[in-house]
């Protein structure tokens, strides 16, 4: 026996597709049919603006006292940003409590440099913006983290909330920022049909939809390559023993300040956009619930993975929109939105509290710890 | 729960050793001599190797306490250095110390004549030096062979852009990072454990994670802090094969222990701390026979005095 034949293939040892349930078999499955798998999700995701036409259950899906496809663009949105938040939250252990912070200065950004009403009167189409807004995010992002390097848990919290009530108050106080009187005639994505329409109206929301189920995209291979790669590895060790993690070699003030400048790219790209579709922003979007909402749709998900921030995130802005217009009894659903969500929250975290769909590794832990548990 | 299988490790066994290994250091130290934990002679002379770590009248204080009062020792280049003393004594203070954790207050510590006042904790790995924790470490949510991978990283030069795009690069650091740390663990026994989250695996597979992990910074000086806290006596014994074999591999050891069989076993030359200073100092058989040793482990009779 030759010691080169004792050596294992590294990659299978890593990958140890044990898991039961639907993220067992994908595991398990060879290259091209879990290939095929992902791009039947795709293409099932976006046809989810004609998810009405399915008999039977399709018209339960769709929203009623909102349209269908701006309700399906508000979720694009709002996972964005759950996929943004995961990365400062999820991965490095930043618990952030200002994300709406770096949304609000993407889509002010925007704002500035394209609405009429803006002082800089520079009318710069929305494509163009598109760069800035996100250099002008990251940067902000890299000044809340780098006063906030020394910080962790609930101190950071703390000063990430005041993060994000500075940028709301001085939205709401700066003249060149407006105020609630807010930035009107924001312009639309660019493209036209045919007949000369343009393709990004105020009409119909399936394209912004589309467009945004496309950022999302590109923000997941990004996300994921980096989770699986050196970064994701410094960021996780950050997470679990800074001390320990930067003893071993790993430069954690570099690695916070990127989960802080990437997550607050991808909330910049959510503020895009959002000022995108909406041609209308003022300071009263950026409230403090927002923030709350969007970690809630993290951790309800299952923090520290990606496909729990898509479900988190798409959750979050889904049961609001579906409860709009329904009537309980007597009782319009829309007003108790809070509470119901609040007592869905609560009983997810009751009967998963890793979140809906826990981090692999943290899926790995239970079913280990129920191997033992298991008599033999 | 019972283990499926337990390999033996690759330190207990030459001829799992893979070619990819160091070279191994035979300077004829005889290795398949029957270990002496008698602690009588030493299993070899200290090397005249040059200076790697010099701690220079190193004091630290933490308010009116002080932890570490001018101590000076220095390690050569390959040998197995022992920290020894009472509870309390300041032996891991003076790795934190050594590894970035604290600042000291007075004197110097250098490696290879580079003053480590100053440099941040990644940098001093950078240099060499790798260390494992009294109260182990890990980083409990990742696998094994992530934790170790985490150290082999530090050697790596992929950053954010590299992995965005999967520049060549960061495939080639994947690879080498991933086929060095499945080589370490298979060193320290638990190659087995890879998949496996750091927080399930056993005591004593956490201290030899820990091991794997200091080693895949690729160190020339480990630190050990209290390695066998813990084990039984069989442990023990495997644990002073692997500190030996990784001398072999060309690391000078630093070891802070309390067994003083393992101690006298296993060192090269031993350094006593009480209440922060250095009160003996030599190869084992005269730090056992060192009347202020014996005090300070036995206490003084009181007729003594």
């Amino acid at each position: 026996m030759t010691t080169v034949e004792q050596r294992p293939r590294p990659r299978q040892v890593n990958r140890r597709p044990n898991g039961r349930g639907v993220r067992g078999w994908f595991g398990r499955q060879p290259r091209p049919v879990r290939a095929a798998v992902v791009l039947v999700a795709l293409a099932v995701a976006y046809a989810l603006p004609y998810v009405g036409s399915v008999p039977g259950i399709g018209p339960q899906i769709e929203t009623q006292g909102i349209d269908w496809p701006s309700a399906l663009f508000n979720m694009s949105y709002y996972v964005l940003l759950a996929l943004g938040l995961n990365v400062v939250v999820g991965f490095a252990g930043l618990l952030d409590l200002g994300y709406v912070g770096f949304f609000a200065v993407g889509a002010y950004t925007v704002a500035l440099l394209t609405s009429p009403d803006s002082d800089l009167k520079t009318h710069w189409p929305w494509l163009l913006s598109i760069p800035v807004a996100i250099a002008v995010a990251m940067l902000s992002g890299l000044i809340l983290g780098w006063p906030t390097l020394r910080l962790r848990g609930d101190y950071l919290a703390i000063v990430t909330l005041g993060f994000a009530e500075i940028i709301r108050i001085f939205a709401d106080s700066n003249t060149h920022l407006r105020g609630d009187r807010g930035f009107g005639g924001l312009p639309h994505p660019p493209g036209k049909y045919s007949d000369g329409t343009p393709i990004f109206g105020v009409r119909d929301a399936t394209p912004y939809f589309w467009l945004g189920l496309s950022v999302i995209v590109v923000v997941i291979l990004g996300i994921r390559n980096l989770d699986r790669s050196r970064v994701g590895r410094s960021w996780l060790a950050i997470r679990e023993d800074e001390e320990a993690a930067a003893i071993m070699g790993v430069r954690t003030v570099k690695y916070k300040l990127w989960a802080f400048a990437i997550g607050a790219c991808v909330g910049g790209l959510g503020g895009v956009m959002f000022a995108g579709q909406n041609g209308f922003m003022n300071s009263a979007t950026f409230v403090l619930q927002f923030s709350i909402l969007i970690l809630a749709g993290v951790v309800m998900g299952g923090s520290g993975n990606i496909a729990g921030a898509i479900l988190g995130g798409a959750l979050i802005s889904y049961i609001p929109d579906r409860l709009r217009g329904q009537q309980i009894g007597n009782l319009d659903a829309y007003e108790y939105r809070f509470l119901l969500f609040g007592l869905a929250i609560i009983l997810i975290m009751i009967f998963r509290p890793q979140g809906l769909i826990p981090s692999r590794r943290r899926a790995m832990e239970l079913k280990d710890r129920a191997k033992e548990v298991a008599p033999q | 729960m019972s283990e499926p299988h337990i390999e033996t490790p690759a330190w207990e066994d030459d001829a799992a050793r893979h070619p990819m290994d160091e070279p191994v250091v035979t300077d004829g130290w005889d290795e398949t001599a029957p270990a002496d934990t008698s602690g009588g002679t030493p299993h070899r002379p200290a090397p005249d190797g040059q200076g790697l770590l010099e701690v220079d009248d190193l004091s630290l204080r933490f308010g009116g306490v002080l932890a570490l009062d001018r101590v000076s020792f220095s390690l050569h280049e390959g040998e197995i250095f022992g920290l020894i003393g009472p509870n309390g004594a300041g032996k891991t203070t003076c790795f934190n110390a050594m590894t970035g954790v604290y600042r000291a207050t007075g004197g110097e510590i250098r490696f290879r004549g580079k003053p480590l006042t100053g440099l941040k904790k990644h940098e001093i790995t950078q240099l060499g030096i790798a260390r494992t924790f009294q109260n182990i470490r890990l980083f409990p949510e990742m696998t094994a062979l992530e934790n170790v991978m985490v150290g082999a990283d530090s050697r790596h030069h992929t950053s954010v852009l590299g992995a965005l795009f999967r520049l060549p690069r960061h495939w080639r650091e994947e690879r080498e990072g991933r086929e060095k740390s499945m080589e370490l663990l298979r060193f320290a026994g638990i190659e087995h454990r890879a998949g496996d989250v750091a927080r399930n695996l056993s005591y004593g597979e956490q201290r030899r994670l820990e091991i794997a992990r200091a080693l895949a910074t690729a160190p020339s000086l480990l630190c050990l802090d209290e390695p066998a806290a813990g084990f039984n006596p069989a442990e023990k014994d495997s644990l002073l094969k692997l500190i030996r074999s990784i001398r072999e591999r060309g690391v000078t050891i630093l070891l802070i222990e309390h067994d003083m069989r393992l101690v006298m076993g296993v060192c090269d030359r031993i350094v006593v701390l009480e209440f922060g200073r250095k009160i003996s100092e030599g190869v084992p058989s005269a730090v056992r026979d060192d009347p202020k040793v014996i005090a300070a482990y036995l206490g003084v009779p009181a007729d003594a005095a």
